[in-house]
Formats: C-alpha cells, sequence, structure tokens
C-alpha cells in the first residue's frame, strides 16, 4: 500500500494521516447532504471517498465504518433505513477484495472497476428499495455512477497529495 | 489447521463473515422500517446526528441565496410588487365579501346543526430542499415538532394543496407530496361532485384516478378539489385539474391523469395546515342515527 505503482517515478509514499482520512469522509458526507433541487444524477461522493479508502488503507477502515456511515446518510436523507448501510457494507467488501489488484492498473484502468463495482452497488440498492414498494426511478439514476468513475483520477490524486509530500524540506536542494 | 496466523498478524474476523453480520444487520433494519415502523425512535437519535452536519451543508446555498437576494435588481423587485399589487386588488372583491360569507355560512351551519368546520390554525414553513430519495417524492421544510408539526397535516401553497407531513424531525419536517407513488388523495370534482381518489406516481409527476367507471362525467379541463371525507385534508382545497381522459371498451375502468394545480418547483413558501379537521362520523354512527345522514347530504350539495 506504500508503493504507489504508476507513479513516474516510482515513489514511496508517506504514511496516511486519520485526521485527514476523517477529513476527506465529512466532506464527502457535507456533499452529499447538499439540498439538490433534482437528486437523480448527483454523485454519491461518500461511496468513491470510502472506496478510495477501503482500497489505499484497508486495514483502517472497512465494513463496519461503511455501515455506521449508511446508516448517517439514510437518516439524514430520510430513505429506508438501513438501504445505503446495506450498500456501502458491499461496497466496502468489493473495494476490499479489489484492493490488492486494482492498484497495479492505470487510472483509468481502475476507474473501470470502480463503475462496476458502484453500478452493483447502486443495482442492489435499486433491488431493496423496489422490493419494499417504491417505483422505478428512471434510468438517471444510475448517471451518479459514471460521473463518480470519471471523478476517479482526479479524486485519487487529490487524496495522495498529502503523502507525497517530502517531509524534511531540504532548503540547499535545487529541485 | 497449522496454518494460522499468529496473533500480531490477527486481523479480526474474516471479510465475508463481516460482510454477511453487517447485511443482515442492515436488511433486519430494513425490515423493521419498511414493515413494521419500529425504528423511528433510531432513526430519530441518528438524524440529529447528521442534523449539524445537514445545518453546515445548508449554509452556502442559503448564503448564495442572501446575496443573490441582495442584489436583485430594482427593476425585478419593482415588477414583481406591480404585479403583486395587481393580483391583490383582483383579489379584493372576494375579499371583502369573504367575511360576510363566512359569517352567513357559519349561521346557516349553526341552522342546519352542522359540525361547524373548524378554520384552523397554520404555520408558515419554507422548504429547504427536495429530499435526496430519487425513488419517493418528498421535500423538506424548516418546521419540526418544536413548531408544533404533527405527522398528517396537510401541506399547501397559494393555489393548492402539494402534499402531507409524513415524518417529523425536532427542527424540521419531511413532506411527503401528493405525486408520490405512496401518496392517494380523496378529492371531488368542482363541476359535478362526483367523488374520487387520486393516486400518485402516474409519470411525468402526474396523478391517476382510479377505478372510475368508464363512463363516468369526467372531461379534461374539470377542476378537482378536496373532498375532506378522510379528515385529514379540509374540504374544498384546489389540488388537480384533468389533464387527459383515455376510455377504451376494452377496460373497466378510464385513464384518467391529473395535473396537480399546486408547483413545488415554484415557491419556497408552504402553509401546514394544523386545524385538526373533523372527520365525517364513522358508518356505524351514520346508520345508528338518522338525521345526521340527512344533513350530511344536504351539505354536500351546497358545496
Amino acid at each position: 500500500m506504500i508503493m504507489q505503482f504508476q507513479e513516474q517515478p516510482q515513489r514511496i509514499l508517506l504514511p496516511v494521516r486519520v485526521s485527514f482520512m476523517v477529513l476527506t469522509i465529512v466532506m464527502a458526507l457535507l456533499f452529499n447532504l447538499l439540498p439538490w433541487r433534482d437528486s437523480a444524477g448527483v454523485p454519491d461522493l461518500v461511496a468513491v471517498v470510502l472506496a478510495f479508502w477501503c482500497i489505499h488503507q484497508p486495514r483502517r477502515i472497512g465494513i463496519g465504518t461503511a455501515w455506521t456511515l449508511g446508516l448517517l446518510l439514510d437518516a439524514g436523507n430520510g430513505t429506508l433505513l438501513g438501504q445505503h448501510a446495506l450498500g456501502y457494507s458491499v461496497l466496502a467488501f468489493l473495494a476490499f477484495a479489489v484492493h490488492r489488484r486494482i492498484l497495479w492498473f492505470p487510472l483509468w484502468q481502475q476507474a473501470l472497476h470502480l463503475l462496476a463495482i458502484l453500478l452493483s452497488v447502486q443495482l442492489l440498492m435499486l433491488m431493496v428499495r423496489l422490493a419494499a414498494g417504491a417505483g422505478f426511478p428512471g434510468w438517471s439514476y444510475f448517471a451518479g455512477s459514471f460521473i463518480c468513475a470519471a471523478l476517479w483520477p482526479v479524486l485519487s490524486f487529490a487524496l495522495l497529495a498529502p503523502q507525497r509530500q517530502p517531509e524534511l524540506v531540504d532548503e540547499n536542494r535545487p529541485i | 489447521m497449522e496454518l494460522q496466523p499468529p496473533p500480531f498478524f490477527n486481523r479480526g474476523p474474516a471479510p465475508l463473515v463481516r460482510l454477511a453480520f453487517f447485511i443482515s444487520l442492515a436488511i433486519l433494519l430494513m425490515v423493521l422500517d419498511a414493515r413494521f415502523r419500529y425504528v423511528e425512535s433510531v432513526r430519530q437519535v441518528v438524524a440529529l446526528a447528521a442534523y449539524p452536519m445537514q445545518r453546515i451543508a445548508m449554509a452556502p446555498v442559503s448564503l448564495f441565496n442572501g446575496v443573490a437576494n441582495y442584489f436583485a435588481s430594482t427593476a425585478t423587485l419593482q415588477e414583481e410588487n406591480s404585479d403583486l399589487r395587481a393580483r391583490q386588488l383582483r383579489a379584493a372583491p372576494d375579499l371583502l365579501q369573504l367575511g360576510a360569507l363566512r359569517e352567513e355560512n357559519r349561521q346557516l351551519r349553526a341552522l342546519l346543526a352542522a359540525q361547524e368546520r373548524l378554520t384552523g390554525k397554520s404555520v408558515f414553513a419554507e422548504i429547504l430542499y427536495a429530499g435526496r430519495d430519487p425513488f419517493s417524492r418528498k421535500v423538506v421544510i424548516d418546521k419540526g415538532s418544536q413548531h408544533g408539526i404533527l405527522a398528517g397535516q396537510p401541506v399547501i401553497d397559494d393555489v393548492g394543496v402539494i402534499g402531507q407531513v409524513t415524518r417529523v424531525h425536532l427542527l424540521m419536517s419531511e413532506v411527503t407530496l401528493i405525486s408520490d407513488k405512496e401518496q392517494a388523495i380523496p378529492l371531488q370534482v368542482l363541476r359535478n361532485g362526483l367523488r374520487a381518489v387520486a393516486y400518485g406516481g402516474a409519470e411525468g409527476g402526474m396523478l391517476e384516478l382510479r377505478f372510475m367507471a368508464a363512463n363516468a362525467d369526467i372531461q379534461a379541463g374539470d377542476v378537482l378539489v378536496t373532498s375532506g371525507i378522510d379528515g385529514t385534508y379540509p374540504p374544498g382545497l384546489p389540488v388537480a385539474t384533468v389533464a387527459r381522459v383515455e376510455r377504451d371498451a376494452a377496460y373497466a375502468f378510464a385513464k384518467i391523469y391529473l395535473a396537480p394545480t399546486a408547483g413545488t418547483d415554484r415557491y419556497r413558501q408552504v402553509l401546514v395546515l394544523s386545524g385538526e379537521p373533523k372527520a365525517a362520523p364513522p358508518p356505524e354512527t351514520a346508520q345508528a342515527v338518522q338525521k345526521p345522514a340527512k344533513t350530511k347530504r344536504v351539505r354536500k350539495r351546497e358545496q
């Protein structure tokens, strides 16, 4: 996990700060709780950030955290209690299942992996809601996953940036 | 068995086991929520934890709205002002007559020994945001149980009914719109007094009148108002107009689609009616006592 294989030049990342992980998750939660006029097609940032940390830091974050975050979103958004908890637990599990392999791919192929994971989670939540008696919300419901997958390269760069900084800044070094 | 990891590599139960545990917990919660509504208290507590974050998330939006309002050009304001004045003027004769009519109506009702319809208190509220659940049609308003909102109260805007309060939090509450799939509202055709029940969930945010006979006297353009027989909505509030009627000889029922009068995407201000309207008496008492049934019929024709 310390090595980032696709980096040019290959470099060793600093260990992650837990406070930064918490901060990014809280920011994503705030994004998800933003008031939208039309909620169809809004990217689910909590899911992407959760998947990112489950892939990069599987020892620090896992299914339990994902479940709790899902419950928080369910209560905050007034959806069926447990719907996002279920979805995010499965998301965390799938991210954990691919976390050793996915980092060997270039970023856009990682995004394809993520797209498959996000779509299957959305499909699961859709099936749960249909079973509970809701109507089909239309195909734009799945648009959020595509936007999330497109955001993956940017997000991976941004979320890894603090770990790329040199620990000791050498004033006399030319570069 | 000899391949057990030493204790310092131990990472708890296997991921699959953990997943199974949390999935069953989630399914348990969902069943309790959807079928039995047992977990409302859990939801209240978790929602209270999410509330500060919701307020923070609301802050940039309200700030933007405030700035936008501040910089709204005087031209727009003047235009709006003159428009509002014109509307007030147009409504003035009706308003002036309303007091006299209400008094006359009260006396007539007293004469008929009819139940006096409550004028009712109402709470002014503002729509905070549309619900983020794509599976249901809800809006969230900025008044909650602290302001005396109760679940079940009807919500209207200036042109008609928009829905019903379905869940109350401390400082805000959720309003299910009449176009939601699980929402039904008893109506009456203004033209001929025909009663029906409208269900939400038709495509394009429309309502649907189900189980109306194919030869029912309903035309496109008919105005439908609440009939008030459910005891939830006060009678006479405009709800929808008939958009189109499909009569097919192959089916016993006509397909009638309604366009809602009120729109939540236009104004942010709504009114929660908190006066408890009196329900029609249940059938047993109506049968046992003959007289109230008769007065009820008279009242219906009068509307």
